[in-house]
């Protein structure tokens, strides 16, 4: 089979010149990326190098100081906020985008009061205004698919770190997202459960889904991504082939940073 | 049930049995059933004053507990102010500025005078309902502060993220959250409030306590109405509690 044109297919996600700064701290000093359809990119880089703040500036989490987010193509409207900087122009824009971008947290951010089916068809229900049936019947299957088909009643204070992330990622599927946004989904956990989570993913990733991962585990990203993005201080330093990559780093942060982690 | 059968818990359950046999034996209650009638009255007076201010207060508390978390400033301070004010002053007070302070402002406007609703303005209840709110109000718009400030940010953050209206977010997420942190604090403050009702009589509203002092002028008997009224609050109370246990128990949470 030939290979896929990389050209060809649809962007997803695209970053063009994206800057980022908390008061005076500029923590993304000119990023641009794109994620193609299916694509799976993983992004590396030390404490504090801007990963979070970058993949929260694609939902409009945070507001970029400057810069555009396109997703599919559309470009998120923004309008000066008269105080030099800048902010959403519109927000029901920004909603149905994000309905289109489903992000998975560090800390799953799973609703307590609710049990896990709940928090699974919160979303279809009162954000995208599915029957409850339906939302009930997508629910089923899903997490049946990350193995929580038992746990549906149980409140997520009950569970254990994996179980919540799995569950986190069950309701990021019910909105069936053009685009998957992951923040370091094992950092929080116990290192004998991140193996269940990260299989969830691996497999999401195989079945084609469009990613952008942000991780410490670096094997996992060499072998699920297909790209890597290396960021220090807020800017992309390389990035490339996963393989390519780790095998012969270019930059001197990068190497550094690889024999860190491994 | 094994927990009632640990030593020290039969010793006080035997201490007790033996007051209810010593006060039913040795003590005067040949009023009770003149009085029935009226001791029903107080007690549903009591009740239906506890569950209706409780309940506007609570909504009440909601708004004057969001402001102060979400602003804008000038509103937050106000909702702070009263909140401030109704705990910083007694009841007792609260409850007579409003009833002999309002009730005497009323009628110098023929207009409340002539409209439907002087005939309720008249009665001393009003007063003691407005009272007993806003007091539940100040208290409980502190907790709710409290509790809609500790809602974990993730939380929203996530609601957001999922594309959720503000509005969605305070409706499904926020509120519920909150009230769900405040469900232990809840509990003590309606139990408070349950005993701050008897003030009302100072208004001559007719409730529980009212009815005691009514029976200890009309027979000269003392405790025993004393004593059944004291039982009457506590088993309130406990009806209060497990109630609110029930719900506590129904949602656990960890709050990170
Ligand atoms: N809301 C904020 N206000 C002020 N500074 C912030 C805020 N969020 C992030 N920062 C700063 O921006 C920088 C980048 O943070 P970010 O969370 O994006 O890093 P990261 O690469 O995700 O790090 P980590 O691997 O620790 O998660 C940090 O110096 C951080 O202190
Ligand atoms: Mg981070």
């Amino acid at each position: 089979m030939a290979p896929a044109n990389r050209e060809d297919s649809v962007k997803a996600i695209e970053v063009i010149d994206l800057h980022k700064s908390f008061d005076s701290d500029e923590v993304l000093k000119g990023v641009s990326l794109e994620a193609r359809q299916g694509e799976v990119i993983a992004i590396i880089g030390g404490s504090g190098s801007g990963k979070s703040t970058l993949l929260r500036c694609i939902n409009m989490l945070e507001t970029p100081s400057s810069g555009t987010i396109k997703v599919n193509g559309e470009a998120i409207e923004m309008k000066s906020d008269g105080r030099g900087g800048q902010k959403p122009a519109n927000r029901q824009q920004v909603r149905r985008i994000r309905t289109r971008l489903a992000m998975v947290f560090q800390n799953f951010n799973l609703w307590q009061h609710m049990n896990l089916l709940d928090n699974v068809i919160e979303v279809p229900i009162h954000v995208l205004g599915r029957s409850r049936a339906e939302a009930l019947e997508y629910a089923d299957t899903l997490l049946k698919r990350v193995g929580l088909s038992e746990k549906r009643a149980a409140y997520p204070a009950f569970l254990s770190g994996g179980q919540q992330q799995r569950a986190a990622i069950a309701r990021a599927l019910a909105i069936q997202p053009e685009v998957l946004l992951f923040d370091e989904p094992t950092s929080a956990l116990d290192p004998e459960l991140i193996g269940e989570v990260l299989s969830v993913i691996g497999d999401l990733a195989r079945e084609g889904r469009t990613m952008i991962l942000v991780t410490h585990e670096m094997k996992f990203a060499r072998d699920v991504a297909d790209t890597i993005i290396f960021l220090n201080e807020g800017i992309i330093e390389e990035e490339g082939d996963p393989k390519a990559l780790f095998d012969a780093p270019k930059s001197e942060n990068l190497k550094r940073f690889i024999s860190s982690v491994t | 049930m094994n927990i009632w059968l640990k030593p020290h818990r039969i010793v006080l359950l035997l201490m007790a049995l033996a007051l209810v046999v010593y006060a039913g034996l040795s003590m005067q209650w040949d009023w009770v059933p003149r009085y029935s009638g009226l001791l029903l009255h107080g007690i549903w007076m009591t009740i239906a004053l506890l569950i209706t201010t409780c309940a506007l207060g609570f909504l009440l508390a909601v708004p004057l507990g969001l402001f102060q978390v979400t602003g804008p400033k000038p509103l937050a301070f106000a909702c702070r102010g009263f909140c401030t004010a109704i705990r910083g002053t007694p009841l007792l007070l609260q409850l007579w500025l409003i009833y002999f302070g309002l009730g005497s402002l009323f009628p110098q406007f023929p207009e409340i005078m002539d409209s439907f609703l002087w005939p309720y303005l008249r009665q001393a209840w009003p007063y003691a309902l407005l009272s007993l709110t806003l007091s539940f109000a100040g208290y409980e718009g502190e907790v709710m502060r409290g509790a809609f400030a500790g809602v974990p940010a993730g939380e929203l953050e996530a609601a957001h993220a999922y594309g959720m209206k503000r509005m969605t977010v305070l409706r499904r997420i926020w509120l519920p959250r909150a009230i769900l942190r405040a469900l232990p604090t809840l509990n003590g403050e309606v139990v408070l409030q349950l005993k701050s009702t008897p003030l009302v009589a100072t208004i001559t509203v007719v409730e529980s306590y009212a009815v005691t002092s009514t029976i200890r002028q009309e027979t000269f008997i003392i405790y025993e109405p004393l004593l059944l009224i004291s039982l009457i609050y506590m088993v309130l109370t406990a009806i209060s509690v497990v109630i609110f246990s029930y719900f506590e128990k129904k949602v656990p949470v960890h709050d990170v």
